[in-house]
């Protein structure tokens, strides 16, 4: 498909997620400032953005555990702010840090998020076996959590975030800390369920070669803030670079994070510790 | 229902698969038996109160069900820090829910660990009045353990670290347990610890069993349990209010 084509397509078919004028604060500290951008249905949308940029902030707030300070977030049409439990029905979430029971066994985690979401037992069983067959952990399945690897664990909880059908799912750096050949497995395997069941894919990511490969748009955010969206080749000729790398770089400056701005890095650090 | 059920069930099926912990906390409770009980024995029995060990058993119960009980709200502290309360907090439920699944789950283990220190308690030679007491007895236990297991998860929501976990044990649980006569008669108490003691709600909850189990009581078993009750919709509210305001 070329980009014109693409363009095209995705210009009839209406938005999933829908955000404007969002902002978070956390004391004086703005991790996101006046972010406004639209996922369409179906697709696999990412954020890249360096540390600190609010990738995670806008992933919180999409996902109702954290309300904006200002702005508008619309999913499938509900507000996540007023409307939460309706809004949870319709996502699948794999937060940045591991949220799956380690003390059970990879089924009972299964079964208990099947049951917090209100999957009828006869779903649960077969959905449940399709995706930990499709994730390569039924054989696996009545082994605890604790004694899986870090890429299982991964596999595990994305194929639970995905047992309730969702609309949309979240994935907050789900690569991180994996070697190559299970991010290439996982991407394989979820870009497959993005087109098969049409699932809209929504993740964050600091790895350019992830998003150039797997997204069919992306937002690069950089302080709080969407410097720039597009499809990666769009992203190339808006910049006139020729690789995504180069882009980015372009658009967020090539200053490292956690020196140049490791005081305001900290402040967010402490806001998050007090916050809570 | 069904998910009240399944949390429930998570702390169940949790505490019966760590067979070590369950050994290892038998410890303490056998320390206090051994070392309080035959150490002072001799002395309460000098000073016309019977059998210390018939006394003291019920409290040493009381202690592992109000350890039991907090520790697992605690460990909140656990699924907070790896992870596993996001994904029920994200999850299309009623807070209450989940909150009530914790609390039952929590509570269910701790009478579960009193009824093994029971067990203890009888080998080392304590014995209840009849054999038809000891039901009952339990439904008091079943009683504190509830309400205790509704103040730790009020408190688990509010802890964000492990230094709060330390707190919690040295300036709520130890003082709950030191207060609540578990080791000491209620009646000629300095006029301070007469009012501390009556203000922990642990008082009544031993002072029930013991009520059941010995015939001994102190306030009268309908007044204890009129006080576990009041505490523990008073526990089980504030638990929900803090659960409901938890973000991650």
């Amino acid at each position: 498909m070329t980009d014109a084509q693409r363009s095209t397509v995705a210009s009839d078919t209406i938005p999933i997620i829908r955000v404007q004028h969002l902002v978070r604060t956390f004391g004086n500290v703005t991790a996101v400032n006046d972010v406004s951008f639209d996922v369409r249905k179906g697709e696999t949308f990412a954020f890249l953005g360096p540390n600190g940029a609010g990738k995670t902030t806008t992933i919180k707030m999409l996902t109702t555990v954290l309300r904006p300070t200002s702005g508008t977030l619309e999913l499938d049409g509900m507000n996540p702010v007023t409307q939460s439990t309706e809004v949870r029905k319709r996502f699948g979430v794999v937060f940045q840090d591991p949220s799956l029971d380690s003390e059970l066994t990879a089924w009972e985690n299964v079964e208990i998020h099947g049951v917090l979401y209100h999957v009828p037992r006869e779903v649960r069983r077969e959905r449940g076996e399709t995706l930990l067959k499709l994730f390569e952990l039924w054989d696996r399945r009545n082994d605890l959590v604790k004694t899986f690897s870090g890429g299982m664990r991964r596999r595990l909880e994305i194929a639970r975030g995905l047992l309730h059908t969702p609309k949309v799912l979240f994935l907050d750096e789900p690569t991180q800390g994996l070697d190559p050949q299970s991010r290439n497995q996982m991407w394989t395997i979820v870009k497959s369920l993005n087109a098969t069941e049409s699932v809209t894919v929504f993740l964050t990511t600091h790895y350019m070669d992830e998003a150039d490969r797997v997204a069919d748009r992306i937002a690069v955010i950089d302080h709080g803030r969407i410097v720039a969206t597009g499809s990666s080749a769009e992203l190339k000729q808006q910049t006139g670079t020729d690789s995504l790398e180069a882009a980015f770089l372009k658009l967020t400056g090539e200053t490292i994070r956690d020196e140049a701005f490791s005081a305001e890095d900290r402040m967010r650090q402490v806001s998050r510790v007090w916050r809570r | 229902m069904g998910v009240i059920y399944v949390l429930w069930q998570r702390e169940v099926k949790k505490y019966l698969r760590s067979r070590a912990q369950i050994i290892a906390s038998l410890g303490q409770p056998l320390m206090y038996l051994a070392v309080l009980g035959f150490g002072l024995g001799a002395v309460f029995r000098r000073a016309g109160e019977g059998s210390y060990l018939q006394f003291m058993a019920p409290g040493v119960i009381g202690m592992t069900v109000l350890f039991t009980a907090m520790f697992s709200g605690i460990a909140m502290l656990w699924d907070r820090q790896f992870g596993f309360l996001k994904e029920t907090l994200v999850a299309p439920v009623p807070r209450v829910q989940i909150m009530l699944g914790k609390t039952l789950g929590g509570a269910t283990v701790a009478v579960m660990q009193g009824l093994l220190v029971f067990v203890v308690t009888l080998l080392a030679g304590f014995r209840p009045t009849s054999v038809m007491a000891v039901p009952v007895a339990f439904l008091l236990i079943a009683l504190i353990a509830f309400v205790f297991s509704a103040l730790a998860t009020a408190i688990g929501s509010s802890l964000k670290e492990m230094a709060g976990f330390q707190m919690v044990m040295n300036f709520l649980v130890m003082p709950l347990w030191f207060l609540s006569g578990a080791l000491y008669p209620l009646q000629g108490l300095p006029a301070v610890l007469a009012v501390l003691t009556r203000i922990d709600p642990l008082t009544y909850g031993i002072d029930g069993v013991r009520g059941t189990m010995i015939g001994t009581t102190h306030f009268g078993i309908g007044w204890d349990v009129g006080v576990l009750v009041a505490v523990g919709i008073v526990f089980v509210a504030a638990g929900a209010w803090q659960f409901s305001k938890l973000e991650v």
